[in-house]
């Protein structure tokens, strides 16, 4: 939460509320801040040297202090931003769990993963109207986010389905072939022990 | 059941067994869809499962070896050829993934092509073509020829094409394959939203799922032939 913050004050100094705002803007999908983890973190920064404050004003309301990043603050922001994420695993979702199993079943996964397909489909259907009416960049990002990983999936599940009747049926392409092959790939699907 | 609710309970463009093939190669084998007034449906599957000819058969464009299409329940192939061309023309348009607009023509005469060739007044053809390319948010590239546009511009212009005729279905086939995402995402929304205003159905091929996802309901195809339906959201 810190380097958030961190990044949000790159951008200017601001009071607390404000970096509140500004972080349930960018991250939508996010939990909301809580006020006071904001002032806890500030307060952690500041012991760290990261943040200082340059301003406390006090009109009618509470005390308001405005806090500006350090030399050594936007160095630590710096150091995060260049070091790479770690790509997610990604190996014991439900999904590969199910599917696998599915496919190991004998009863097949044609119909798990046409209907999986249509589940996935349906929740990308309500995103994307969601993303026609986002009202800010942030909102289109996080939408975008979560977009992706569905296309991701569905993508990976037909990937799924050509591998195994590429398996259990060597000779014959199942996608992207030329449509004057005869035979027919339309029953289950299964993974075929050998 | 009243004859009335029975009507209405038929789609309105309909595709039942259809089989197509291209000499020796078969094309589709079986395939079936149904589109109700104003409904959105995305036609997807596998490279060479058989979309761009089940949505040439639908719009008419190709007549099926075996098998029906209607259009409230009248048949396609029992269509002279020039009733064929007219409803094509009138109440069918059509976006393509590039190379649709006409390249000696600019941005507006392209869009009035379709009104003009109903012998509609040049002056008036001129007006409709100026009013969707501005609703569609390319009013001042009327005069521009489709080479002097970029692929988002040329895909607007085709889109406002394939409105200018009030039709009652919009067939488009990969219609952002040729765009980046961004100027594909906007494209998208155009079309969708422009059908969704003039109430018009629209039948859209894609291999993506984002482009998919805009529509209310998905077929896929696969081997020419048409999967069970999937669950509507």
């Amino acid at each position: 939460m810190g380097t958030v913050l961190l990044g949000i004050l790159a951008g200017g100094p601001a009071h607390g509320y404000d970096l509140k705002r500004l972080h349930d803007e960018r991250f939508p999908s996010a939990r909301p801040l809580a006020y006071g983890q904001v002032y806890s973190t500030l307060a952690r920064l500041g012991r760290d040297g990261l943040v200082e404050t340059v301003e406390t004003t006090q009109d009618a309301g509470p005390e308001r202090t405005v806090f500006a990043l350090t030399p050594e603050g936007s160095r630590v922001l710096a150091e995060w931003l260049d070091e790479v994420e770690t790509p997610g695993s990604y190996t014991a979702g439900e999904l590969l769990r199910k599917t696998v199993s599915a496919l190991h079943a004998g009863a097949g996964a044609a119909d798990f993963l046409r209907r999986q397909r249509a589940a996935h489909l349906a929740a990308m259907r309500v995103l994307t109207r969601e993303l026609a009416d986002a009202p800010d960049i942030g909102t289109r990002i996080a939408l975008d986010h979560t977009i992706a990983h569905l296309d991701a999936d569905l993508r990976w599940m037909e990937q799924t389905r050509d591998r195994v009747n590429q398996q259990n049926n060597p000779h014959h392409a199942t996608s992207g072939r030329a449509p004057d092959n005869e035979s027919d790939d339309q029953g289950e699907i299964t993974v075929t022990q050998r | 059941m009243t004859e009335q609710t029975m009507r209405e309970r038929e789609p309105m463009l309909a595709a039942r067994a259809v089989h197509r093939s291209f000499g020796a190669t078969t094309a589709l084998r079986g395939a079936s869809i149904e589109i109700g007034a104003g409904e959105h449906v995305a036609i997807t599957g596998p490279s060479g499962s058989g979309k761009s000819t089940l949505l040439h058969c639908l719009a008419g464009v190709l007549v099926p070896d075996s098998g029906l299409v209607t259009l409230d329940g009248r048949r396609l192939d029992e269509l002279s050829l020039d009733e064929r061309t007219r409803l094509r023309r009138v109440q069918f348009g059509l976006v393509l993934q590039f190379g649709q607009l006409v390249p000696d023509l600019t941005a507006a005469e392209n869009v009035a092509l379709p009104l003009l060739l109903e012998r509609r007044g040049r002056a008036s053809a001129r007006a409709a073509a100026d009013q969707w390319l501005e609703r569609l948010g390319v009013g001042d590239l009327a005069d521009q020829r489709p080479t002097q546009l970029s692929g988002g511009q040329q895909q607007r212009v085709a889109i406002a094409r394939a409105l200018v005729t009030s039709p009652r279905v919009v067939f488009a086939d990969e219609p952002t394959g040729a765009l980046d995402t961004v100027a594909g995402e906007r494209a998208l929304e155009v079309l969708v939203s422009a059908t969704r205003e003039t109430g018009a159905a629209l039948v859209i091929v894609t291999h993506d799922n984002r482009v998919a996802a805009v529509a209310d309901r998905e077929v896929v195809l696969r081997d020419g032939s048409t999967e069970p339906v999937g669950a509507r959201p």
